[in-house]
């Protein structure tokens, strides 16, 4: 089970009590009208698959109910950072310990 | 050696010394024909069609580890075809078809066991939901019909029909055509098979990129035993697709999650069928060994760790006890993970991609041994011919551009 530290509530919680929302950074297109329909596939059905690091948003369920960010590591399923959601996309170098 | 009644006494009365492995540790030559990467159920199957039907024996198969050691030997061997869209009713039937004839054909047995999958209704939807998947499935050919709760039980005496339980069971859908297989004897059954056709099966040889030439064709595939060549490669390697095909700059729709199952201690025949539940997530079956076989779902986020948490399989197992009390004191004896990658509608895409020469089959999520003889078959057809073959047509890579979705997972009847 993941241990995962709210940026809110800042405190260490099983994965239990958080609940997964998927890829973050996804932004929505500005002007949709004008988008083809290979840009439409990718914001619908294209995310980020990366055995390593990995930006996702979580969301504090049975906590502060706030979502927020955090960087994971999928070869290995350690939190190594998590940050308020609206954070610019964090610099991945500096985690990046060649696990992956 | 012809496996048969008369070998087993032949070769025992000789104390048994005379058996010969079933397929030789192939070295890479320079090049191939086709390079099938990913020696699972899936590839196996395809490198065993291309030279049976296709007469295309110059083959590889190359695997990262040893040979139906991935989602092959991972998952509960769960077969059936009851699915709601005509798409995937074809290709999920092809498969079952040929998994009735599969252990005359390969002269291996893969106790393929149709002893009925059984698919519990908890609640109103459920039930308005099976009774339509019946109707489209009698459309398709498939078969499948409604129970009662009496006739669920009869069917299944273990299961707890009471109406006051916590998963009150309103019904049931039954496939009786449905059941399991020994998977790791489908994957030895297929490599035995091709490679008495002339198939290499490459095993401990990671592939690290797959190499392109100037004007774009596949030219082969850089590996952890140097470079093999190929005119054409195709790849079937589930949890690491997304890794191994964006080496060829192919981004696809996939996201690779755990995917758990565990087994109980052996006890003497209990269960005489496949339960599933999708309302609680839970599936069981009784394998010859005796051991009880469960299911869990999938943990929701994306990993590569082949691990997934325990709270999931705690879930399956509470909804396992409330369904089938008897086996509330029964001890598991391990528990593993796999990486599944899952496409967004659920359904597979098995074809042509937008390199030419490069070949793939992946998203079968939760649910490809099933589909292991008919995807093959497919896909050797799709490699010999350059084309798709009529059954999967539907399932390109361009589904996702075009809109045109086989949505199972909007269907929602299966656990996959």
């Amino acid at each position: 089970m993941l241990l995962i530290r709210c940026p809110y509530c800042n405190d260490e919680l099983p994965e239990l009590e958080y609940s997964y929302a998927g890829e973050a950074h996804v932004d929505r297109p500005p002007d949709p009208a004008s988008l083809d329909d290979e840009a439409w596939r990718d914001f619908l059905f294209v995310r980020r698959n990366p055995r390593g690091l990995h930006l996702e948003r979580w969301r504090h369920a049975f906590g502060c109910g706030r979502f927020f960010n955090a960087v994971r590591d999928t070869a290995t399923d350690e939190v190594i950072h998590t940050y308020h959601a609206g954070e610019p996309r964090p610099d991945l170098e500096k985690f990046d310990r060649g696990a992956s | 050696m012809r496996f048969s009644l008369s070998q087993v006494v032949w070769q025992g009365l000789k104390g048994n010394v005379g058996w010969r492995p079933q397929w030789p540790a192939a070295e890479p030559k320079r090049a191939y024909e086709v390079v099938i990467v990913g020696a699972g159920g899936h590839g196996l199957a395809t490198a065993y069609y291309l030279a049976k039907e296709h007469g295309i024996t110059d083959v590889a198969v190359v695997e990262r580890g040893w040979l139906g050691g991935g989602n092959t030997g991972r998952n509960t061997t769960i077969i059936r075809s009851n699915y709601l869209y005509d798409e995937s009713a074809r290709l999920y039937d092809h498969a079952v078809k040929l998994w009735e004839g599969l252990s005359q054909e390969l002269n291996y047995n893969v106790m393929f066991s149709q002893r009925g999958v059984m698919m519990l209704a908890h609640n109103v939807h459920d039930t308005q939901s099976f009774q339509r998947h019946i109707y489209a499935n009698k459309l398709n050919g498939v078969d499948n019909v409604w129970l009662t709760p009496e006739e669920a039980k009869d069917y299944c005496p273990p299961l707890n029909i009471d109406p006051s339980a916590r998963y009150p069971v309103l019904g049931a859908a039954l496939q009786r055509r449905g059941g399991t297989a020994r998977h790791d004897a489908v994957a030895w059954g297929y490599a035995r098979g091709a490679a008495q056709r002339g198939v290499d099966i490459i095993q401990n040889c990671p592939v690290i990129s797959i190499a392109r030439g100037a004007d774009g064709r596949i030219k082969g595939v850089e590996t952890g035993r140097g470079f093999i060549g190929a005119k054409k490669v195709a790849v079937v390697v589930a949890g690491a697709t997304t890794t191994v095909m964006e080496t060829a700059g192919v981004t696809l729709p996939l996201q690779s999650h755990p995917l758990q199952a565990l087994v109980s201690e052996p006890v003497k025949p209990v269960f005489p069928c496949v339960v599933m539940s999708n309302a609680v997530h839970a599936y069981i079956s009784q394998s010859d060994k005796g051991e009880l076989v469960i299911g869990s779902g999938t943990d929701q986020y994306v990993s590569y760790v082949s691990r997934g948490g325990l709270h999931i399989i705690e879930h399956t197992i509470a909804a396992i006890n409330e369904l089938f009390p008897i086996f509330s004191r029964m001890r598991m004896l391990r528990s593993w993970g796999g990486t599944v990658d899952v496409t967004p509608d659920r359904s597979p895409i098995i074809g042509l991609t937008p390199v030419p020469g490069l070949y793939v089959n992946c998203g079968w999520g939760t649910g490809g041994f099933k589909a292991t003889p008919g995807s093959g078959h497919v896909f050797a057809h799709t490699i010999a011919r350059g084309e798709p073959h009529d059954i999967n047509a539907p399932y390109t890579i361009d589904r996702f551009k075009a809109g045109r979705l086989i949505d199972e997972a909007a269907a929602a009847a299966v656990a996959h």
